[in-house]
């Protein structure tokens, strides 16, 4: 018999706002964390826009001790460790403890860590002069450092580890650490993912042309998910974290429930059928949304928000028409969706986790964020679905069931159930 | 430099090192920077290249073997000086 596992804690460094009350109403009034960064420009970027969480050094303090932040050059640490810490206090988890936690583990996922770490170090390197790298290089530039730094500063000791499967980490996560709740192997976890940011991480991607070039003096419109003028994604980065415990033990302890995460799935399209290093296998996309259905025993018709991958790419509208297959609903019938990326820009192994965070708040609270930057609705999705599954400002909606998708490079995907308790 | 002078220059650099439940009082010319005063034996290599820093000096593969205290540091330092 699976254990039931619910959400009793919700972390998030996002673009538009750190800490879950900033964020929360950063989403409902369409706030854009998106900046013209002069770096990028001089870098003779295409794309010098990105989503970068304001974090003062007085904030990082509240996470960190100055012996932590020596030598510290990895922001998608920094990002992790605040997100997945205010998740475990949000659920109220003791994290001060002499003894390890046997019940609580972690699966916290990145793309890769501290880059900026790994430029610091190699330029060190190549000057000869390796001794100068001091303990501070493996820790940060490891994968496995975001999970490692959160265990030492959580007490967790039961499975600690990172995932990584691009942009479908966060979500990976989630449903990775559902399952384990689930098979009765811990009581608590802690999942999410993080991402770096700036143009060691971003660059590969300018480089690809796969971000937008269009909007660098009007940095807020730029970031345009299902939009006709969508142009490429513009790069983000930040964390999100979600505290998952079996409902006994939440009972149990009189814990603040966000949602139920009913089940989920995840697959590949294995690079062939249409399928790439870079581009999803449709039919794996349709299979995955309907294994999780199955998972989560949900009938498509009882999907009432989609929390969209969609990046504001020519990729959209076949992001669409693989709901519309997969739940077998168009039109008038189509469920309400959008994308945080409108707000944030695609904060790759970060955007899972992140936009699971905007999904179970919306949720929890019962509203539709607004699909800002969408007003030029792509024609091809317009022939699909109704203008109303695309709320252009906030609105207050009883969500009751909502799914949480996200596709990433190497033909991988994921998508998770929630459901409001 | 004196024994003295370098030790009141070394001391700040192994203070911003001691683990939270150590006192700064618990430091003394002798005492062992692992085993005493736990410092992360992994943090030994930093407190090194900050003293390095510190003195100009470059400590060697050898020096790092012999040293255990700040006296153990005093006399590496001096010899390099």
């Amino acid at each position: 018999m699976k254990k039931r596992v619910v959400i009793t804690g919700l972390g998030v460094v996002a673009p538009n706002g750190v800490g879950v009350t900033a964020f929360s109403e950063a989403i409902k009034n369409g706030v854009s964390g998106i900046a013209h960064y002069p770096n990028l420009e001089a870098l003779n970027f295409s794309c010098q826009l990105g989503g970068i969480p304001p974090i003062s050094e007085e904030k990082k303090r509240e996470y960190f001790t100055e012996l932590q932040l020596r030598n510290f050059n990895s922001s998608g640490i920094l990002y992790g460790v605040m997100a997945g810490m205010d998740a475990l206090k949000d659920a109220g988890i003791e994290t001060q403890g002499d003894e390890p936690n046997w019940n609580l583990g972690i699966v916290f996922g990145t793309g890769t860590s501290g880059v900026e770490k790994f430029r610091e170090a190699i330029y060190k390197l190549d000057e000869g002069n390796v001794r100068r790298l001091g303990s501070t290089t493996v820790i940060q530039t490891m994968a496995s450092g975001i999970s490692a730094y959160l265990g030492g500063m959580s007490g967790a000791a039961n499975m600690v580890t990172t995932n990584s499967s691009a942009c479908a980490t966060g979500t990976e996560a989630i449903i990775m650490c559902y399952e384990r709740i689930a098979a009765g192997k811990a009581t608590q976890m802690l999942c999410g993912s993080t991402s770096d940011d700036g143009p060691y991480v971003w660059g590969g991607f300018d480089a690809m042309k796969v971000t937008t070039y269009k909007h660098n003096h009007n940095p807020t419109q730029a970031s345009r998910p299902m939009s006709e003028t969508a142009s490429g994604f513009v790069p983000g980065s930040g964390a999100g974290a979600l505290l998952l415990e079996s409902l006994e033990s939440a009972e149990k302890r009189g814990a603040k429930i966000y949602a139920e995460v009913l089940g989920g799935a995840l697959n590949s399209g294995g690079q062939r059928g249409g399928g790439s290093m870079t581009a999803p296998n449709s039919e794996a996309v349709q299979r995955c949304i309907t294994e999780a259905l199955l998972d989560a025993k949900v009938k498509a018709s009882e999907i009432d928000y989609i929390n969209g991958h969609l990046t504001a790419t020519v990729k959209d509208p076949d992001e669409i028409a693989n709901w519309c297959t997969a739940l077998g609903r168009s039109g008038a019938d189509f469920p309400y969706i959008n994308s945080l990326k409108s707000m944030v820009g695609h904060c790759l192994a970060a955007s899972g986790s992140i936009e699971a965070v905007s999904a179970v708040l919306q949720l929890y609270e019962g509203f539709v964020f607004p699909n800002v930057n969408c007003d030029d609705l792509h024609p091809e999705i317009a022939q699909q679905i109704d203008d109303k599954s695309l709320p252009k400002e906030y609105i207050q909606a009883p969500l009751k069931t909502v799914a949480k998708a996200s596709f990433g490079f190497g033909d991988v995907n994921a998508c998770v159930i929630f459901r409001k308790k | 430099m004196t024994s003295e002078e370098i030790y009141a220059k070394i001391l700040p650099i192994v203070k911003a090192y001691l683990p939270e439940d150590v006192s700064e009082d618990a430091i003394n010319p002798d005492s062992d920077l692992t085993r005493e005063l736990n410092i992360n034996s992994a943090h030994l290599v930093d407190v090194v290249l900050d003293v390095e820093d510190a003195f100009d000096v470059e400590f060697a593969n050898e020096d790092m073997e012999s040293l255990r205290t700040l006296n153990d540091a005093i006399g590496i330092i001096q010899k390099k000086l």
